[in-house]
């Protein structure tokens, strides 16, 4: 709510039978106004939200109108407003005004839970027992509260949110074979099955037929005689007849309305095509509806004869039909709808349909206008914030090589700084000398001795399974299925809730309102108990466990560690910043 | 660490490129004789050839000034040597190497004097030459046609990082790791090669340091002998002495908390106004420090 206020035309009523004086009702945070329109009547409210105990609305979905009640300690207020919305509103209005003047001794949750999203966590919480673990422990005992607990679950929740939302069922693909007769050898007729999906789907790909089934039915015909009409002009079609479609059609001027081509459907693809870019170079711009030049589309029988004109209006191609449906099917279902009233689900359909082409429309309009900047070269939009700028990898290790040098420097300090006291010459003589003295000898036999070998194999083995030791058989092998189940289970649990306090303490630095200086208050607290769950892990393990426990334990003490220390001085600053008011 | 594949070929060949170190300077003051030295390693290769008809070798000298092929195991040339004492992969090697020596020491000459005089510490071997020329050959046999051995670098290296290759020794290190060409290293020096140590690290190579170097040849025949498909089910010695932890890019201390600057992920020590990689300027630094403070971890 941007404002504190809310001004509503509304009928009050003292008791539900009262047929209501209207008036204007007005709603601020702190109490509720109510003027009579008629200024003689009595009815003049005005009552702080001290006194409203609770309020109630009627739901939107009901038969009932949009009431608001309100209850006092004698009774209650009831306001018909005009539509839901407005009912929204006030209800909104109401809550933070209920919620302000509420007893502060209740722990006054922030956020107003709906039902569901308090379904949504139990279920959660149900489901995963290490989030019901971790639940227990950080909020049961108090040291995080419900919302700062959800407020870093946000991911798991939207998770499940998207979970539920159902994917919308699109059309059937085989509208062509559904529609198809069964006729009975004997007799002469065909029958045909309909379902409301089918006449739904016939509506959405014949916007012709759609139209006609919103003028004929019930004013000149009832469905079924509709749907006769209908299949008859299908069954015409099928036959490739069209001397007799246009003898049908003449005859029967409602036939004739199903015999012809779709009008609708021409302006639509006309529309269509305007909505293409004008960039695009379209060369059958003008006479790309379809539906009517001869060349385009196959004949189902083959033939390429152009007949008539008259009779061109009864023929349809089998293209056309495989285009319209595609098209239709790939738009999807635009509504979920009740099927039993085709009367309705039409009117539905026919109003949705024109909403959309306003949306069509204003989009084109904006599209128009952003393509004219084209041709302009424009400026950029200046940032707010500073471009990204990640130097060239190769730079930085140019310029580490000076860090690389003095490292290196450093540690040959330790080694022996033998000096070159010799020149060049010596020492390539030397090796000279060293080259000649094998090509005279050959090599040493035997190359060394088998002491040396065994020695060496020995050192060898004991290197590589001591370190089989410490690290474990396999790489995946970690130190932790080394130790019993308990204290395995005890570190992962003083592990997860430790990472959980880190998060929520290291996130509400710096500290800025005094929720927060509580909150870190409280973290701290649960972060020196972890602390000394974790010391007496480290104590009461087994001798010869004892290293691989305290290994483990000792990056864990770690991070807490930083943690208070930052803690203290943090508090040392402010209360020294305190005790200078001026900041001198 | 997985090698590329080579099809139609068994999985044990290996292509083993080694670079030898052979500066003057380091072989002259080092306690371990050279000629001792040289003995195992041309055993070693010996052995290398003998494992399987298809291994090749390749020998590489680290100099001081300049690097050369010293031996390559597939081609045709050989001098067959005089006395007919051993065989040609000896000979050509030894022949080749004292060559090289001679060009070797001729380029050194203008630096000569100086070096006499006695001062600063030797001149370190360039193992970043070596290393490229590996790769390059290496290259070419990957080239060289859908059938060809699973190639690795075994670098002998004795005389101390030159931190003036460190960018070109980094340059062939990120190469050979793309390349999926471990690189092994057996260092003889006194202290550990930190630029050896991260090139195994990176590549998937072994990094090692025998301490008796009387048994050199049994360490190369137990450690650094095995192909990378047999590597899988062997286990070699890990070294466990990579710091993994992060340095800053200050002083180049490792650090276990740190400011971490958001745009380019550089880490720092202490507070600093302006990041010094990526140059973006801190928000207003309150005096509250927390407000660019991120946590880190030790690994």
């Amino acid at each position: 709510m941007a404002s504190g206020k809310v001004v509503k035309k509304a009928k009050y009523k003292s008791t539900v039978k009262d047929p209501g004086t209207p008036g204007i009702l007005i709603l601020t945070e702190e109490k509720l106004v109510f003027k009579p329109n008629d200024p003689t009547s009595s009815n003049k409210l005005e009552v702080d939200f001290k006194f409203i105990k609770s309020h109630k609305h009627t739901k939107e979905g009901s038969n009932k109108p949009p009431w608001l009640n309100l209850t006092h300690s004698q009774g209650s207020y009831i306001f018909e407003l005009e539509t839901f919305p407005d009912l929204h509103v006030c209800r909104e209005l109401v809550g933070i005004a209920l919620g302000k003047h509420g007893e502060a001794a209740k722990v006054v949750s922030e956020e107003q839970l709906s039902a569901a999203e308090m379904a949504q966590r139990i279920k959660l919480l149900q489901e995963d027992s290490k989030l019901q673990k971790l639940h227990k422990e950080l909020v049961a005992s108090g040291k995080l509260t419900e919302s700062e607990f959800w407020a870093t679950k946000k991911q798991l929740l939207d998770r499940d949110e998207n979970r539920k939302s159902k994917q919308q069922i699109g059309f059937k693909n085989s509208l062509i074979f559904d529609t198809k007769p069964t006729s009975d050898g004997r007799i002469n007729q065909v029958k045909f099955q309909l379902t409301p999906e089918i006449k739904y789907q016939i509506f959405a790909l014949k916007p012709a037929v759609h139209q006609a089934f919103l003028n004929f039915v019930p004013s000149k015909m009832n469905e079924v005689e509709f749907w006769n009409k209908y299949f008859k002009a299908e069954y015409l079609h099928s036959t490739k007849n069209a001397v007799a479609a246009a003898a049908e059609a003449a005859e029967d001027e409602d036939l004739a309305v199903f015999l012809k081509d779709d009008e609708i459907l021409e302006i639509e693809a006309r529309k269509k095509v305007r909505r293409v870019d004008p960039t695009l170079d379209m060369e059958a711009d003008q006479g790309d509806d379809y539906t009517h030049l001869p060349d385009h589309g196959i004949f189902r029988d083959g033939s390429k004869e152009i007949s008539e004109a008259q009779n061109s209006l009864y023929r349809r191609t089998l293209l056309q039909d495989l285009n319209r449906q595609g098209a239709v099917v790939l738009e999807g279902k635009t509504l979920d709808i009740e099927m039993d009233n085709p009367r309705a689900a039409a009117e539905v359909l026919a109003r949705r349909k024109q909403d959309s082409d306003a949306a069509i429309e204003d989009e084109r309009r904006n599209r128009i206008s952003k393509m004219n900047q084209i041709e302009d070269l424009q400026a950029q939009n200046d940032h707010r914030f500073a471009p990204l700028c990640i130097k060239d990898p190769r730079d930085y290790f140019d310029s580490q090589q000076a860090n690389a040098v003095k490292a290196l420097d450093d540690s040959q300090a330790g080694m022996e700084k033998t000096k070159c006291s010799l020149s060049s010459e010596e020492v390539y003589g030397s090796l000279r000398a060293s080259i000649s003295k094998i090509k005279a000898t050959g090599l040493r036999d035997p190359l060394f001795s088998p002491e040396v070998a065994l020695k060496v194999l020995n050192e060898l083995t004991k290197n590589i399974s001591s370190t089989k030791s410490h690290i474990g058989k396999h790489s995946q092998d970690s130190v932790l299925d080394i130790l019993p189940t308990t204290t395995k289970e005890k570190l992962l649990d003083q592990w997860v809730c430790s990472q959980e306090l880190l998060r929520h303490f290291w996130s509400s630095y710096p500290i800025t309102t005094q929720n927060l200086a509580n909150k870190t208050r409280r973290l701290k607290d649960a972060i020196s108990q972890v602390y000394s769950k974790l010391e007496e892990i480290k104590v009461s393990a087994k001798s010869d466990l004892r290293h691989q426990v305290s290994l483990i334990v000792h990056p864990m003490q770690q991070a807490l560690d930083a943690a208070l220390l930052h803690y203290d001085a943090d508090i040392r600053k402010r209360n020294a910043k305190a005790a200078k008011p001026n900041g001198f | 660490m997985p090698s590329a594949p080579s099809k139609l070929y068994s999985d044990d060949v290996s292509l083993l490129v080694v670079t030898l170190d052979t500066n003057p300077f380091f072989w002259s003051t080092f306690s371990f004789p050279f000629s001792e030295f040289l003995s195992h390693v041309l055993a070693f290769l010996n052995s290398i050839l003998l494992l399987s008809q298809l291994n090749q070798v390749v020998v590489i000298a680290t100099g001081c000034n300049s690097c050369t092929y010293l031996y390559d195991s597939s081609s045709d040339k050989s001098h067959g040597s005089t006395s007919g004492s051993m065989p040609s992969l000896y000979s050509d090697l030894l022949h080749n190497l004292e060559v090289f020596l001679a060009r070797d020491q001729q380029l050194a000459k203008p630096w000569g004097n100086a070096a006499a005089g006695g001062g600063g510490a030797p001149p370190s071997s360039l193992l970043s030459g070596s290393l490229s020329m590996a790769l390059c050959y290496i290259q070419r046999a990957f080239r060289s046609g859908p059938i060809h051995p699973q190639p690795r670098i075994l670098c002998l290296q004795g005389s101390a990082d030159g931190p003036e290759q460190y960018v070109a020794i980094m340059n062939s290190i990120f190469s050979a790791q793309h390349s999926t060409v471990p690189i092994d290293s057996c260092y003889i020096g006194s202290n550990n090669s930190a630029f050896l140590q991260q090139a195994s690290y990176i590549t998937g190579g072994i990094y090692y340091r025998p301490p008796h170097l009387d048994g050199l040849f049994q360490y190369f025949s137990t450690v650094f002998a095995t192909d990378l498909h047999s590597r899988a089910f062997l286990r070699l010695p890990k070294s466990v002495g990579v710091d993994f932890r992060a340095s800053c890019f200050c002083h180049k201390q490792t650090i276990d908390m740190g400011y971490v600057c958001s745009v380019c992920l550089s880490i720092f020590c202490e507070h600093h106004d302006k990041c010094s990689t990526c140059g973006s300027v801190f928000g207003q630094s309150q005096s509250n420090v927390a407000s660019s403070t991120n946590r880190k971890r030790k690994a």
